[in-house]
């Protein structure tokens, strides 16, 4: 297998995939679910770029990558804000916690 | 070998984000994926996205999970996960293979061996071709500027006591609330309706006292 910079960036994307895959199904920290996205995104703007300079659209891929990283960014910040709130509400951050809550 | 050790270095990030028990700690690895995302991006050619990339990636976001993490506090939680291990690894392993067997025959022509600049200039694919995913990126931040002050609004302090907890809509009654008439919340729902009816009790207490007194 040719070890060029783009081989490498495939094998980064599809570890940083299982690792947020891994994650989003282990984790129960509303916090650490966030977390765990941006490790996600971050393999999706790895992949755009890497894509974009395989197809020769270097500055293609790197605008999809921007409008991803600033809807990124968006969703952390929400995310955090409803963490928050839920930890103000409900004196936790343990999504099993939350799930069994009754009214 | 430089692009070797960076995503080895990403992946090992990665991983410690997520194994790390301490939010503060996870956060910090976090960054650390992100400054060497931005490195290897640069190497690839993404100038642009790696300065986004290390300045909003490994800056703006860290500073806002410290702040979150400084308000919300540190949570000890129990080690297991939502899933068995076991059930977990094989659900993310699964995709992988899947998306390596779509990737790698790909990769085995050649077609990702090399990469080439295009000749659109960034600015030029940026504000003329993809001018729509400015206005979005636009529209998103005024958005989320507008949930965070929603969310993180302090809720005034008279309609914070008309709220009843979970935990106050179950309380059982005693025979000395049957025996006196007094008035029963079994549910939040029932106190708010009895709260737009003054007088009206509630049906249970009521024959529970009419019980008693027979």
């Amino acid at each position: 297998m040719n070890l060029a910079p783009l081989n490498v960036a495939l094998v980064g994307v599809l570890g940083l995939l299982g690792i947020g895959m891994y994650g989003l199904l282990m984790t129960r920290n509303l916090i650490k679910t966030v977390i765990v996205l941006q490790i996600l995104v971050k393999a999706a703007v790895l992949a755009l770029v890497m894509a974009g300079s395989a197809a020769g659209q270097i500055h293609l891929g790197q605008s999809l990558a921007l409008t991803v990283i600033v809807a990124d960014t968006i969703v952390a910040v929400v995310g955090l804000a409803l963490a928050i709130q839920v930890r103000r509400r409900c004196g936790t951050l343990d999504v099993q916690a939350l799930a069994t809550l009754r009214r | 070998m430089s692009s070797i050790l960076l995503v080895a270095g990403i992946l090992v990030c990665a991983v410690q984000a997520i194994r790390a028990t301490r939010l503060l700690v996870a956060a910090l690895w976090l960054a650390g994926t992100s400054g060497l995302l931005a490195i290897l991006l640069y190497m690839l050619g993404a100038h642009e996205v790696a300065v986004v990339e290390l300045s909003v990636g490994a800056g703006l976001v860290t500073v806002l999970f410290v702040f979150a993490i400084g308000i919300a506090g540190e949570e000890a939680m129990d080690a297991h996960g939502l899933l068995p291990t076991p059930l977990a690894t094989g659900l993310a392993i699964l995709p992988l293979l899947l998306l390596g067997w779509l990737i790698l025959p790909v990769n085995s022509t050649g077609y990702l061996a090399g990469f080439t600049a295009g000749t659109a200039d960034f600015s030029n694919v940026l504000w003329q071709q993809r001018g729509l995913d400015v206005l979005v990126q636009i529209v998103l931040i005024f958005a989320g500027v507008v949930a965070v002050l929603g969310l993180l609004a302090e809720v005034p302090a008279g309609a914070r006591e008309d709220k009843v907890s979970p935990a106050e809509g179950v309380r059982v009654p005693s025979n000395k609330d049957l025996l006196s008439g007094t008035t029963i919340l079994f549910a939040p729902e029932i106190r708010n309706q009895q709260a737009e009816i003054p007088g009206d009790h509630i049906a249970e207490p009521e024959q529970a006292v009419e019980e008693a007194h027979r």
